[in-house]
């Protein structure tokens, strides 16, 4: 059984090393949890991912909320949240206090710009990795890019296309059946 | 009074935010900057681009920000703004926590089941579509500078081009940012 600071300890790392809000750490959540400490299935973490999207909230501690209750109920969820963004808010809380002074920083300015592509590019790999677990294939390959294309170029709104995908596996079932 | 307005604007941000922290952004702008005036619009920018720049979630980055700011502003002492800090971010995350329990104790009693099988098929794949929309929104000229032949375009693509490669290859994330900070920090020093 997972233990309460395992899980703590899991999302404190998480939580205090990610810049570039909840999507930059869901690579870091599935290498955690999935590939590290194999607490779970690749296919429970999208299931997770799925709900956390549809879900109102912060991503990262819906995530931590609904990943925490599968291992360990309600206190696992607890100390996920805990673990998750106790460290960002005592840091943005001396931040607030010492903004003034650091602001124009030039050499943090140059980290950063060094940081933000990087980010990027960690949310952009694990789509890659992620399609193959949700089984995409060439005759499903077009439902991810479809989503993509409508979210990216026609500001559809995310909660639309996961209620269509709702909508869509209900239908599907029916027929099916 | 102005606790109990924090709390409040604050559950409803929490509850009315689809999508992650930053569509929570615009919520907590119109919340606080048009609604109350607890902020200035250029606070909140600054708030914005410091919650973008420092480790966590966006969403709770800049509720905290703003709970500290906003009660400061108000004329109350710090060790009071630093309870509006901790009000705001536990009042963003209340009503989505309790929601998402409800929610997964829902799906673990109807597991098994054919419809909801079904639809979680789906959405798996349409999830990948959703990351990939996210990565594709980030493309902007803020995070890989304006195209042409200048250091920083260059940089940020062999960057972009580095950090993903090694990323399939499981190296570290936590690693890969901190190097890319440190590329930066030479190569613009220069």
């Amino acid at each position: 059984m997972v233990k309460y600071c395992e899980l703590f300890y899991s999302f404190f790392k998480i939580g205090t090393f990610t810049i570039g809000g909840g999507y930059a750490m869901i690579p870091l959540m599935e290498q955690e949890l999935v590939d590290r400490r194999r607490w779970m299935s690749r296919e429970e973490f999208l299931d997770q991912l799925a709900l956390s999207q549809s879900m109102p909230g912060v991503l990262a501690v819906n995530m931590a909320t609904g990943l925490g209750y599968r291992l360990r109920g309600f206190r696992g969820a607890l100390s996920a949240i805990a673990g998750n963004i106790v460290m960002p808010v005592l840091f943005i809380l001396l931040l607030a206090m010492l903004f003034r002074h650091f602001r124009s920083n030039v050499f943090v300015e140059r980290f950063f710009m060094g940081v933000r592509p990087a980010v990027v590019a960690l949310i952009a790999a694990p789509v890659f990795r992620l399609a193959q677990s949700a089984r995409i294939g060439w005759s499903t390959c077009w439902i991810p890019i479809l989503s993509a294309l409508l979210i990216w170029l026609f500001d559809v709104s995310p909660i639309l296309v996961i209620l269509a995908a709702v909508v869509g596996g209900f239908l599907y079932g029916r027929i099916k059946k | 009074m102005l606790f109990l307005q924090l709390f409040w604007s604050f559950l409803k941000i929490g509850l009315f935010t689809f999508g992650g922290g930053y569509a929570m952004i615009a919520l907590i702008q119109s919340e606080v900057t048009v609604n109350h005036h607890w902020l200035t619009p250029q606070e909140f920018t600054d708030i914005l681009a410091v919650s973008q720049m420092t480790p966590g979630p966006v969403g709770i980055n800049t509720a905290t920000y703003t709970g500290y700011t906003a009660v400061l502003n108000a004329g109350y002492e710090p060790w009071q703004a630093v309870l509006g800090a901790l009000l705001a971010s536990g009042s963003v995350i209340l009503l989505p926590v309790v929601l998402m329990l409800l929610a997964v104790i829902f799906l673990q009693r109807t597991k098994g089941n054919l419809y909801v099988d079904n639809i979680f098929r789906l959405l798996r794949k349409v999830v990948v579509g959703l990351i990939a929309a996210a990565a594709l929104q980030l493309l902007t000229a803020d995070s890989f500078g304006h195209p042409g032949l200048t250091l920083q375009f260059l940089l940020s693509l062999s960057l972009f081009a580095a950090v993903f490669i090694l990323s399939l290859r499981r190296v570290s994330p936590i690693l890969l940012i901190l190097a890319s900070g440190l590329v930066g920090l030479i190569a613009y020093s220069l």
